[in-house]
């Protein structure tokens, strides 16, 4: 427990230090949520949007933030394989399971912090949670997106050597994650081939979950949804695992 | 018993055998040098004995711990400053240390203590609270000693201590590098391609190239296996006096290097008046002269038939260089 929680420690004291990647990496969420939330709200209208286009996508955009942050939490440790941080933890007399799991664990809760703060800007655009026990399924959704998707990006970074990669894994993973996860549109009303492509996607379960946390609707059952992520996270963190007790230094 | 005994270690990189059948003993509390140039395996060999690396063939132990089947005693009794430098940049120097004494499983109290002890040591002590990337690259060094020695190691590896760094800085760290080893009794293995910093620190060395130690003995007694002084001497026509100065009586050899003549001789002083005359007798100047006794450089160029200067300034290092100049 000690090196899991050495690991994380060090991932939270940097996420605290680093102002400028807090707000950095909230610009994009941001910009999606207030723009096309004030944008589209008097426009797009459904059967799935009773309290208005806004509120259906904070869920969305708070996933896309956890999505992001997690994703390059896991990727970082390119970063330390690069500038030699890696090195330091990997001669340690202590286990690879432990370094991953604590460097998931700390990418997650970055990731979380993060959700946070979109939440709690979104409370100043009139959206708030119905109550807390949604509030609380909502968080612990978005805690399964962030150890889902800092393991799969330990599990990529593990297999790349330099950052030179990085945009072929924005465009072609974290791009079509978020796309087609059902952040932005209902996916009851997609034809159903295209319907069932985003069942694919993992992401498309903590959406929708965190929707039913937040508005108390949502197109899937919470139980596939927590279903579907957990299976996803357990297979991630297993991945993970896995490719970086094959990391070479 | 030895602190670091190797027997025949070798590693093999898709048929390029990078260490050779290695075999070598290190007496606890020495200060223990691997010589040789960039790639000739000395980083291979540590990163085998510390078990981060696994050995093709052979077998090594460090404070009698087995690399191969007790890769965590091994670790918990050894420290390491690599090669290129592995601390976290966004943390202070005190969060560094305290993360490594976490990740040795070192207690709190102890910890803590260790910590400033170290800190003290390494002269960080007034800096221990700024983020390492506020940092020089001397300092950086001192810090990553200071780290490696948290965990209370007995053995010490350190691979190239002093790349990078200007003469002022290394001098320095030279001097904490001997401290500790006469103050503490921490036996030291340091991997080096600089001949002083071996002259000056190594109770012993072994010279390795192409993956093989070629030999090995105490810096003294190498030194004295190539035998005599040396007398390097530019003269306006090198190739017409090079024969005359052979037949000298007093002469043991003449090889041309680096546009000069390197005259092998004994007691050099006393003969260097008769080189300079049989040079003019025969109408060639003397442009230059200087006399020398034998240092590691000239046992390195006996052993492997060159200089460890033109590896020095290498590709490698000055991509290295090059990086480390673009990451500040």
């Amino acid at each position: 427990m000690g090196v899991i929680y050495t690991i994380w420690l060090r991932n939270v004291k940097r996420y605290l230090r680093s102002k400028s990647r807090i707000l950095g990496s909230l610009g994009m969420p941001l910009f999606f949520l207030v723009i096309l939330g004030f944008g589209l709200n008097k426009v797009v209208t459904g059967p799935h949007m009773g309290r208005g286009y806004v509120a259906f996508i904070v869920p969305g955009i708070v996933s896309m933030t956890v999505l992001f942050t997690s994703m390059f939490a896991g990727i970082q440790i390119i970063w330390d394989k690069q500038f030699g941080f890696l090195k330091e933890t990997l001669v340690a007399p202590v286990s690879r399971l432990e370094i991953m799991l604590g460097q998931t664990l700390g990418g997650a809760t970055t990731a979380l912090l993060q959700g946070f703060i979109i939440l709690i800007l979104s409370l100043f655009m009139g959206v708030r949670p119905g109550s807390a026990g949604g509030l609380a399924l909502a968080i612990g959704f978005m805690i399964l997106i962030g150890v889902a998707f800092t393991a799969m990006g330990i599990a990529i970074a593990s297999r790349m050597d330099d950052m030179h990669g990085f945009q072929l894994i924005m465009n072609f993973v974290i791009f079509p994650i978020f796309g087609l996860s059902g952040a932005l549109f209902p996916i009851g009303s997609l034809p159903a081939w295209l319907r069932s492509v985003t069942l694919l996607d993992p992401l498309t379960y903590g959406v929708e979950g965190i929707r039913y946390g937040l508005t108390g609707a949502a197109q899937l059952a919470p139980l596939a949804s927590v279903a579907g992520l957990g299976a996803f996270a357990v297979l991630m963190v297993t991945l993970g695992a896995r490719l970086f007790r094959r990391v070479q230094i | 018993m030895p602190a670091v005994r190797v027997e025949r270690l070798t590693k093999d990189f898709d048929g390029l055998k990078a260490v050779n059948e290695v075999s070598f003993e290190i007496e606890g509390g020495r200060i223990f040098g691997l010589l040789g140039p960039n790639g000739a395996g000395k980083s291979t060999t540590l990163a085998m004995l510390s078990t981060v690396l696994e050995p093709t063939a052979g077998a090594a132990w460090v404070n009698d711990f087995d690399i191969r089947t007790q890769p965590d005693s091994v670790r918990r009794s050894i420290g390491i400053v690599f090669q290129d430098q592995s601390l976290d940049e966004e943390l202070t120097a005190w969060e560094n240390m305290d993360m490594h004494g976490r990740l040795y499983h070192v207690p709190r109290d102890p910890r803590r203590r260790k910590i400033g002890e170290m800190l003290e040591l390494v002269g960080l002590s007034e800096r221990a609270g700024d983020l390492v990337k506020t940092y020089s690259g001397g300092m950086r060094r001192r810090l990553e000693i200071a780290r490696g020695l948290l965990h209370e190691p007995r053995v010490l590896f350190l691979d190239e201590p002093t790349l990078g760094l200007d003469p002022q800085t290394r001098n320095h760290l030279w001097t904490y590098i001997a401290d500790l080893n006469r103050n503490r009794g921490i036996t030291i293995i340091i991997t080096t391609h600089y001949m002083e910093e071996a002259d000056r620190l190594c109770h012993e060395v072994a010279i390795i190239d192409h993956g093989k130690i070629v030999a090995s003995d105490t810096p003294a007694a190498l030194k004295r296996q190539i035998g005599g002084d040396v007398v390097v001497l530019e003269t306006t026509d090198n190739a017409r006096v090079l024969p005359l100065l052979q037949a000298l009586p007093a002469v043991k050899a003449v090889e041309p290097r680096d546009g000069a003549l390197s005259i092998k001789l004994d007691q050099a002083d006393r003969h260097v008046a008769e080189l300079v005359t049989s040079c003019s007798r025969d109408g060639v100047g003397v442009t230059s002269l200087s006399v020398h006794k034998p240092t590691l450089e000239d046992v390195f160029l006996h052993f492997t038939g060159r200089t460890i200067r033109e590896e020095e300034a290498s590709g490698k290092e000055r991509m290295r260089m090059a990086v480390r100049m673009w990451r500040r």
